[in-house]
């Protein structure tokens, strides 16, 4: 028979000790003194241990009195009106795409030509042809020096075919073209990752228009399909512009930011 | 029918669109095309006056002569052709196609537009918190109707025209008069949370208007008296929020929800009678095959005026029977789970059809004023055309850009509007099954579309903050 329950059958046979329960009451009062005791007297790491138990229970129980008072307590009502309003059959529906929903509003300002080529950046530091260009020296002695590589980011459109490599007087290294451009739209301070159609303009000159050099500057015509953009009229906005803001040959992708 | 005629034959039965037929089987001869097809009808039927009627075989509009036909598709002509009459309105609309007015007033998006049934007034609910009421006539404001706390998200005029209800988002419902712009009373409180949908008490049940039901996100349907001014039953039982109801002209209201089901609740203890389910999500929008009666109450196409409540319930009570005939009322519903059911409630509490084809949730659905066709609105871009009986696809509109929110029938039901996310409002003809007239004209999405009872106009609002007028 296991030492414990000897006393558990003399408790059955002849009842509890006359005192039990004064003995137990006395016993659980005196706990939380000889407690308060010994954390006080406790020096060292016994100190620190008994200091973080204390402190977490606390902290517990202050944490379930907060929250029981929250349940009693009354909170103020949200009632204030907010702006844009939806209709009731749209209440409901989590509008996970609205960052991306551009306002046809924002974009009636585009009417206003005063502002249309109001440009975030409008000057831009000039690039001269020899930081543009690396002459590339040809011919069996290397004595002919017509030809140039672009030292620039360019875009190249999809349906582009080479002249043969004899006649080509402009190279576009293909590690530096790129297809794709981050655009920010500058009302709702939201980024996009959007396909480049073309350069529409370089402020360098007409020629690097034509090349499709993208430097910082750059007018560049993107797809903004994606974005559910809808004329006055009901189409859907395929193209825009948007004006790169940062050197792409330096920093390996471009930016950009929409023109509206 | 001559024995020795020498064109050829064919026997033709007339039926009705429930497929009741008229008379015996005739034979006809091949030449005969729909007018004279009209002519038969309208002497088979004892007609007074001669009544325009459309013809289908296997639902498709017959326009040629029956030879023609006959031919093009290869009917046999030993079979007996069923002929479906239908009857067309007497009067018809004009397509609108230019904007007459673009109204600004609102301070916010307008959420909701309305004209009274009989086509006089106008009535706009937006985000500013306000009821505009609009003159038609000079389309200019009329009266501001400031008292709610919250957006105005729904609109509701009685039948009889001399009241209207709005409901906001602070779940408030506000009853006004039209005449002086001025709230009959105090707000009506109840609703926890937001109104979704108000509906009145069919005209023909009981006039003048008295008791109309509105539904709330909260899950509970109330039914309200402008007599007693108080809530008289809370037609509680959805788990979830309610996002659509009807009062059907048998005295039924029905609440479609988010928990999938659709309720048949009784209007004089507010017991619930049935339940429907079959849906697979959130059940979006109900319509009745007379809910257009209903709405217009007594007023037709005429804009006769009625002096008396008695004589407007007579009227009322006579165009609703005339409208439903003999075939129990039916009700269509249209869910995010992007399909619709047909249901004959009062017949049996399973669906008559389940209509599939949307690629996406269904906004709006709504029958034509004359109960034959059934458009539904998806946000998948499209509007889809119905047979309103059988609950057969018969056309697909397709244009819009965006997704459409709202549709809104002609009174002759031969033309159907839709207003979309992309800011455009379409008109849709129902016989060619093409488009009628794009209207462009709003800078932003189009939340609100209606088509006035008298047809002369329509109006249309949205996130843009205008009201605009489009007119024929």
């Amino acid at each position: 028979m296991p030492q414990g329950d000897y006393i558990e059958l003399h408790r059955k046979r002849h009842g509890y000790r006359l005192d039990h329960f004064e003995r137990k009451r006395k016993k659980e009062a005196r706990e939380v003194h000889k407690r308060s005791e010994r954390a006080q007297k406790a020096l060292g790491i016994k100190g620190k241990q008994i200091a973080k138990k204390n402190y977490a229970e606390k902290a517990l129980m202050k944490k379930t009195l907060a929250m029981h008072e929250e349940s009693t307590s009354r909170r103020k009502v949200d009632d204030q009106v907010h702006e844009g309003a939806v209709p009731a059959y749209l209440l409901d529906r989590e509008n996970t795409a609205r960052a991306k929903i551009l306002s046809n509003a924002i974009k009636q300002k585009r009417k206003e030509k005063a502002g249309k080529w109001e440009v975030p950046l409008p000057k831009v530091r000039p690039v001269a042809e020899d930081e543009m260009f690396k002459v590339i020296r040809t011919g069996k002695r290397k004595t002919k020096q017509w030809k140039r590589m672009v030292t620039k980011v360019t875009f190249v459109g999809a349906g582009f075919t080479r002249k043969p490599p004899k006649y080509e007087r402009f190279i576009r290294p293909s590690g530096l073209r790129f297809t794709k451009a981050h655009v920010t739209h500058p009302e709702l301070k939201c980024t996009f990752n959007l396909e480049i159609i073309g350069v529409k303009k370089n402020p360098n000159g007409p020629m690097y228009s034509s090349l499709g050099v993208i430097t910082k500057g750059t007018i560049i015509e993107v797809n903004v399909s994606e974005l559910g953009l809808v004329t006055p009229a009901g189409k859907v906005v395929w193209g825009k512009y948007a004006q790169v803001t940062n050197n792409p040959e330096n920093d390996g992708c471009i930016n950009a930011v929409l023109l509206v | 029918m001559e024995v020795e005629s020498p064109v050829n034959n064919v026997m033709c039965q007339f039926a009705d669109r429930e497929g009741t037929p008229l008379g015996a089987p005739l034979y006809l001869p091949q030449t005969t095309a729909p007018q004279q097809l009209q002519q038969i009808v309208n002497k088979l039927l004892n007609n007074e006056e001669k009544l325009p009627y459309a013809f289908y075989i296997s639902d498709q509009e017959l326009v040629v002569p029956l030879e023609v036909y006959l031919q093009k598709n290869k009917v046999s002509v030993e079979k007996v052709l069923s002929i479906v009459y239908q009857p067309q309105a007497v009067f018809r609309i004009r397509p609108v196609n230019r904007c007459s007015a673009t109204i600004a007033g609102h301070a916010e998006a307008v959420l909701s537009v309305a004209f009274s049934p009989d086509g006089r007034h106008l009535a706009s609910g937006s985000g500013d918190t306000t009821v505009r009421l609009w003159d038609l006539n000079t389309q200019t404001p009329m009266f501001t109707c400031t008292g709610h706390k919250n957006w105005v998200l729904c609109i509701a005029w009685s039948p009889d025209g001399k009241h209207l209800v709005s409901g906001s988002k602070a779940g408030e419902i506000i009853c006004w008069d039209p005449e002086s712009g001025k709230p009959s009373g105090n707000p009506y409180v109840g609703h926890k949370k937001w109104i979704t949908g108000i509906s009145w008490e069919p005209l023909h049940l009981n006039a003048p208007c008295r008791r109309f039901v509105s539904a709330s996100k909260d899950g509970d349907a109330r039914i309200w008296d402008i007599m007693l001014r108080k809530c008289v039953i809370c037609l509680s039982g959805h788990t979830l929020a309610i996002t659509c109801v009807k009062w059907g002209g048998d005295g039924i209201i029905y609440t479609g929800s988010q928990d999938c089901t659709i309720k048949m609740w009784e209007t004089s203890q507010g017991k619930l009678i049935r339940e429907l389910k079959g849906h697979g999500h959130w059940v979006n929008s109900l319509a009745l095959s007379t809910e257009y009666v209903l709405r217009t109450g007594a007023f037709d196409h005429t804009g006769k005026m009625y002096s008396s409540p008695e004589e407007m319930k007579k009227v009322a009570l006579e165009r609703y029977n005339k409208m439903k005939g003999n075939s129990p009322e039916r009700l269509v519903s249209g869910s995010d789970d992007f399909t619709m059911f047909l249901w004959e409630p009062a017949v049996s509490k399973h669906p008559k059809t389940r209509m599939t084809g949307h690629q996406q949730l269904v906004n709006h659905v709504y029958f034509s004023p004359d109960g034959q066709w059934l458009a539904s609105a998806s946000f998948d871009k499209s509007v889809k055309l119905w047979n309103g009986v059988t609950g057969k696809f018969v056309a697909a509109f397709r244009g819009h850009v965006g997704p459409v929110y709202q549709i809104s029938w002609s009174a002759d039901s031969r033309l159907l509007l839709s207003g979309s996310k992309d800011s455009t409002l379409k008109v849709w003809d129902i016989r060619t099954q093409k488009l009628k007239q794009d209207l462009p004209g709003h800078a932003d999405e189009v939340y609100a579309v209606d088509w006035s009872p008298d047809g002369e106009k329509v109006a249309s609002g949205g996130k843009d903050r205008v009201l605009k007028l489009w007119m024929g």
